[in-house]
This record gives C-alpha cells, structure tokens and sequence, in this order.
C-alpha cells in the first residue's frame, strides 16, 4: 500500500493540525461584506470606549499610532469556511487601550462604521488575544479588509474581527451583534465548531 | 467621496432563497425604508450576498431593510429595517 501525501495548501486539508474541523485552506483573502465598504480617514478616524458607567475615551489615529505596536503571524478562519494561514498583522493589543479602566464589565460589544457590531466576552480582547490593527502583509490594510483599523482576534472566526471598528461599548451583560444575533453563535470558537447558536 | 462599491448586487441575487422562505415569487416584492421612506422593488435593492448571511440595504440611504441567514436547521429572517413588504396576492 503506497502512502500518498495530499501535499501542502490544498483545499481539504483535513490533516493540518492548523486547519479547525470542516474548513479549507485558501491562498486568496476573500472580502466577506454585511454593507458598503467604509472609507474612513485616518484624521476623522475616532475609537471611542464606553465603560458600563457612561464615561468614554476617545482615541484618534494619532493617539493610536503613539501606542506601541506589534507585528504577528496568526491563522485565520472565516465561518465560511475557509481559512488562512499564516497571515502577518501590525497593531496595538487591545489590552494596551483597557488595561488602565479597571473596568468592571464582562463583555463587549464591538463598534463599526457602516453600523456593523459583534460581542465578544471582555477576557477574550485582553491578554495578548486581540487587536486593532492597521497594516497587512507588510502594507496599509486595504479599505475592503476593513482598513484604516480592524479588530483581529483570531482564535474566533472571523466575523468577531470587526472591519472599520470606532468603539468598544464595555457592558457587564451581553448584547448580541450583528451576525449573533441572527443565529450565529455567540462565542464562536472555530475550533468547536461554534458556528451558529446552539454549537 | 464617492467609491465605487463593488461587493453589492441586485436584489434578485436573493430571490430564490427568499422565494423559499415566503414559498411565492419574490421577484415582484415592493420593500420600503423604514430610515427613508424610498420604495423600491426587491429587484433593485441593493443585496450583499458574500458574509455569514445577507443583507439587503436600500439604495437610497444604504440602510439595513432586511437580513436572512441560514443555520443548520432553521432560516433567520431580520425585516426591522423595513416599514413593509408589499407582495401581490395570487387570486
């Protein structure tokens, strides 16, 4: 019996420990979109955080690229299916704009221009798990992949990685957003499955 | 600025799964905007098909008039955006 290998890079990669249950590995970064592509400049470009007790921190561009950044290499997965790897990112961890609230919230509903939102629990934005970034692959991320700065947290899928984020709403419940609340799963862990409610 | 928004199709991009969910053609369906009070047929909305689920948003304002996803055993339909969905009645 000869042993074949399926080779690296194809579709089904069923075998790659890097690939969650059900999704293929693509090459390309195909745009997924609820609306329009947002164009948003970086000198009108604001991220306001609202803490559970009204008060809020405003962050513009400049504020942003002040704060120290990162660049990383992560996988990415889309609840439809496919995913990425390998991808390289630059930005600021989310946990750098809230570790000094001392804030009491549990979860956060996620902010965007063009109106979209996703919840996520408030631990899975700090610690090194997310952030907002600003460049791809080396470049300016591109407008249609959610440029000038996207949310990324890549241990979810990917409709938790907000494009064209302006705000972070910290709450002590959860509110659902956009695709959550339309059955999708609260959580979404790629690695269980979590694509929609009840996963 | 405008930019040229090259991820919206028409609304008969959706009209066969929406046709299933209201078991008639939807083809001739009028939606109007809760946000701005246009009217339009189901034809010329402007529907977003590449995402979780799809939306559809009014040419008008852009505003979210309707949104329908399918999960492993259910169909999630959203109309909020929507004051009405006119569809012709078969006598």
């Amino acid at each position: 019996m000869s042993v074949i290998s399926r080779g690296f890079g194809g579709r089904g990669s069923g075998s790659d420990p890097r690939v969650p249950p059900g999704q293929y590995v693509t090459d390309d970064f195909p745009v997924l979109s609820a609306g329009p592509t947002q164009y948003v400049d970086t000198e009108d470009w604001r991220f306001d955080i609202t803490d559970i007790d009204g008060s809020r921190t405003t962050l513009t561009w400049e504020r942003l690229m002040a704060l120290p950044s990162e660049e990383f290499t992560v996988d990415i997965h889309c609840v439809t299916k496919w995913s990425k790897l390998g991808t390289t990112w630059r930005g600021v961890p989310v946990s750098s704009l809230l570790d000094g609230l001392g804030t009491e919230a549990e979860y956060a509903l996620v902010h965007c221009y063009g109106g979209y939102s996703t919840n996520i629990p408030l631990e899975d934005l700090l610690d090194g798990k997310a952030w907002i970034v600003f460049e791809y692959d080396g470049g300016e991320l591109d407008p249609v992949h959610g440029g000038p700065a996207r949310l990324l947290v890549p241990h979810l899928y990917l409709w938790k990685s907000a494009k064209w984020v302006n705000g972070i709403e910290l709450r002590l419940d959860e509110q659902l957003g956009f695709w959550e609340s339309l059955g999708y799963h609260e959580y979404g862990d790629p690695w269980l499955e979590q694509r929609y409610i009840g996963d | 600025m405008n930019h040229p928004d090259d991820f919206a199709l028409d609304g008969n991009a959706v009209a066969g799964p929406l046709s299933e969910i209201f078991g008639v053609d939807v083809t001739s369906i009028r939606v109007t905007c809760e946000d701005c009070g246009a009217t339009a047929p189901l034809a010329r909305v402007a529907a977003y098909v590449r995402g979780p689920g799809s939306v559809l948003r009014c040419r008008s304002c852009t505003s979210v008039i309707g949104r329908f996803a399918r999960s492993r055993d259910s169909i999630w339909l959203d109309l909020r955006g929507s004051t009405s969905w006119q569809l012709r009645a078969t006598s």
